[in-house]
């Protein structure tokens, strides 16, 4: 139901685009839609209504640069004001005399105990010596599963058991963390709603025996219009000095970040990106602003695929593809080289514009597919590869029995490959790469 | 039933409060004018309910206030009120497959991560035991460390058999072993507790399916429930959950956990708008007790009362 925010504003922007000057009426058709988009991505009401003054007040009588569409400038305007309210990633603050304590808050289920554990792993690797502190006496088995990850990570873990107050805990702690010469403790307390007085007091006091450098709010990514209260009460109780934003691996939008930015003003401090210790990662404004936006992630697809390709191999891929001269051989290592990426599907909700088109793309088709494909070029000899044209009815039989498909499938194959060349051959007399990175640049 | 009721109403007290006291307010006395329906608008958005479903809901009752020439925003309340029930109602008339009689009853709990599936099995273990039926829970979440001793912990605490393996164990594995002893004990209800998986992980869906298959392979028509537990606190992404996992493991109904803060949970009215499936059962509060049937009159009753 809910397109993408690139979805819709094209159409703005047909609409639009024959105009040179941003008049009241341009800005408020585009920021139409970007209220929507907002409010669909969890932004809080008030919020959005506030963000939307602020953007109009900035937008109407701007003149609009040579290079751009009167409402891509208002975008321009939108995702300026957006990464300026999710505000500049922060580091952990590890200042002060050791043991630095990190004080872990939220509501039930936020993924406190995972964070705590991520955390832990992220410090460890930055040299520190943490020291994980069971503090939730209320959930049950919450102490054993700090352990069991504890023991994973080979990470101690102070436990007392669910009887001590954890105020006591904590403060026994930080003294045990002196003693086993630990420099960071990361405190994992209970998950309780922001309404439970009683609760908020034993936060309050855990804080004020224990000093903390950091005082986290883990919140989910999916929260709703709710993370405003949540994060007021929060912050009023308790002091909030940054914020770590779980479960982003979803498709949740986020708009939770915002929400909590513009009440708390405390920064982001880490996204919490998978199930695995590892799944930790930096935050960054700019890309958090086009997920929130309905823009995709396409600067994280870069990163992934800037870290899982060969370099050497893709450019050299690259320019035999644009000669034309691409055979079914680097196919293959093209293939595999897109698989170590990630599953299609997830690569295509990336792309700003195409996460639709893979929601309604059974995601095993088209890996599927993929397998098949590899399956039919690597029954084929190395010179078939390299010159598919001596693929005669025979060669084919055999290529189909030995992939497990038949001779219609690799004729399927054969013609779209010689279609990827023709496109390729096309491309490179056109412009070469410039043009691509013309593309990939829109929002910048 | 009346005294679930009251229990419903009283954890709205709350939302009542804060928010829906707001329309109440809103449509007291005054006129019927544009901002009445701005203000309809926000504070629809404002409780979750999503785009979507709020501007179909304010269409609806502008078209009945129009046709029936409503000029009081008191009587707006009362048109509301009844299309709110209607969207709540129009899946949940019928009575849940769980009244059926029958050998062994099967009920899949499935949801994200931290959404409140452990707390919630225990819950319903509690609320069908206290009904005179022997439930034995399937310990089938063998991911998350300790998420097997957390439903041990319950189990002991409402007297309930868990069936477990070791972590790590195959899931699947479990649910068989479960449903092999639910009927070598002659126990009548088995519940499955699952791993938490957002619904975007495409494995950890098919394994899903898996397990649904080897319930379905063992008991005649299993799961005769599949649960979804939602966290009241979720905006529109839970949307994207139901969907996913109806189309994955077919949902029969939501259990709207975490109702005891001051989220709304508006995200149910699109639910039911959009997908079809009924609320069964509302989550309010950490203890055993905190569990009530899902009843929509009540619902947005509460919802109304000032």
């Amino acid at each position: 139901m809910f397109e993408n925010l690139q979805d819709k504003l094209q159409g703005v922007f047909q609409r639009l685009s024959n105009r040179g000057k941003l008049s009241e009426a341009d800005v408020d058709v585009a920021l139409r839609e970007v209220r929507l988009a907002l409010l669909e991505a969890d932004v809080n009401f008030k919020v959005v209504k506030d963000f939307m003054r602020r953007v109009r007040e900035r937008a109407v009588g701007v003149e609009v640069m040579r290079s751009l569409t009167p409402a891509q400038q208002v975008v321009k305007i939108v995702n300026e004001e957006l990464m300026a309210t999710l505000g500049e990633p922060a580091r952990l603050n590890l200042d002060g005399p050791t043991p630095r304590t990190i004080m872990l808050v939220g509501l039930q289920g936020s993924g406190k105990t995972t964070t705590a554990s991520k955390l832990a792993l992220f410090l460890r690797k930055s040299n520190h010596r943490p020291l994980l502190v069971a503090a939730d006496t209320r959930r049950p088995a919450a102490i054993e599963q700090l352990q069991v990850l504890g023991r994973q990570l080979d990470i101690p873990v102070h436990v007392e058991g669910v009887d001590v107050p954890p105020a006591t805990i904590c403060a026994r702690a930080i003294k045990k963390a002196r003693q086993g010469a630990h420099d960071v403790i990361i405190l994992d307390t209970a998950g309780r709603l922001h309404i439970d007085e009683a609760l908020m007091d034993e936060l309050a006091q855990v804080k004020s025996t224990t000093h903390p450098q950091e005082v986290l709010l883990v919140a989910d990514a999916m929260t709703g219009q709710d993370a405003v209260q949540v994060a007021e009460n929060f912050h009023q109780r308790v002091g909030l000095t940054g914020l770590i934003l779980t479960k982003i691996d979803g498709d949740a939008r986020g708009g939770a970040a915002i929400s909590i930015r513009s009440v708390t003003g405390v920064p982001i401090k880490f996204l919490g990106t998978g199930e695995k210790t590892g799944d930790l990662e930096k935050f960054h404004p700019d890309r958090m602003a086009s997920r929130i936006l309905g823009m995709g992630d396409i600067l994280t697809l870069i990163e992934r695929a800037e870290s899982a390709l060969d370099q050497e191999k893709a450019q050299r891929a690259g320019e035999r593809l644009l000669a034309g001269e691409f055979n079914l051989e680097d196919f293959l290592e093209q293939l595999s080289e897109v698989k170590k990426l990630g599953p299609l599907g997830q690569l295509l909700e990336m792309v700003p514009g195409m996460a639709k088109v893979s929601r309604d793309l059974p995601s095993d088709l088209t890996d599927h597919q993929l397998r098949r494909v590899e399956a039919i070029i690597s029954a084929m000899t190395m010179a078939e590869r390299r010159n598919p044209k001596i693929l005669n009815a025979s060669r084919k039989r055999r290529v189909a029995r030995g992939s497990g498909t038949n001779v219609q499938e690799v004729n399927q194959l054969l013609a779209q490959f010689r279609q990827i060349q023709r496109m390729m051959k096309q491309l490179g007399r056109a412009k070469g790469p410039s043009g691509l990175a013309k593309m990939l640049g829109g929002f910048r | 039933m009346a005294k679930e009721g009251k229990k419903l109403r009283e954890s709205l007290a709350r939302t009542r409060g804060s928010f829906f006291g707001q329309i109440a307010g809103l449509l007291g006395a005054s006129e019927v004018n544009d901002e009445l329906w701005d203000d309809l608008e926000a504070l629809l958005i404002q409780a979750d309910v999503g785009m979507d479903t709020t501007l179909s809901l304010v269409e609806t009752v502008k078209g009945q206030v129009a046709r029936q020439g409503i000029t009081k925003a008191s009587r707006v309340q009362h048109v509301l009120r009844e299309e709110m029930l209607a969207l709540l109602d129009a899946n949940g008339s019928e009575p849940s497959v769980l009244e059926r009689k029958r050998l062994l009853t099967v009920i899949l709990v499935v949801g994200v991560n931290g959404s409140g599936k452990t707390t919630t099995i225990a819950k319903l273990a509690h609320y069908y035991q206290k009904q005179g039926q022997h439930v034995i829970l399937a310990a089938a979440d063998t991911f998350r460390a300790a998420a097997i001793d957390q439903l041990k912990v319950w189990g002991e605490r409402v007297g309930a058999t868990v069936i477990a393996h070791r972590p790590g164990a195959d899931p699947g594995a479990v649910v068989f072993d479960a449903i092999k002893s639910s009927q070598a004990r002659g126990a009548e209800m088995v519940i499955i507790d699952t791993a938490g998986r957002l619904h975007t992980k495409y494995n950890l869906m098919k394994e899903l399916e898996k397990i649904r298959g080897i319930a379905s392979k063992q008991v005649h028509q299993a799961p005769h429930e599949t649960l979804l537990v939602l966290d009241a606190t979720t905006g529109q992404n839970a949307l994207n959950q139901a969907r996913h996992f109806k189309e994955s493991v077919g949902l029969t109904g939501v259990v709207l956990a975490k109702l005891d803060g001051t989220a709304k949970g508006g995200i149910v009215f699109a639910i039911a708008r959009e997908l079809g499936v009924p609320v069964r059962f509302v989550g309010t509060g950490e203890s055993i007790d905190d569990l009530a049937r899902f009843d929509a009159q009540t619902f947005v009753d509460g919802l109304f009362e000032t």
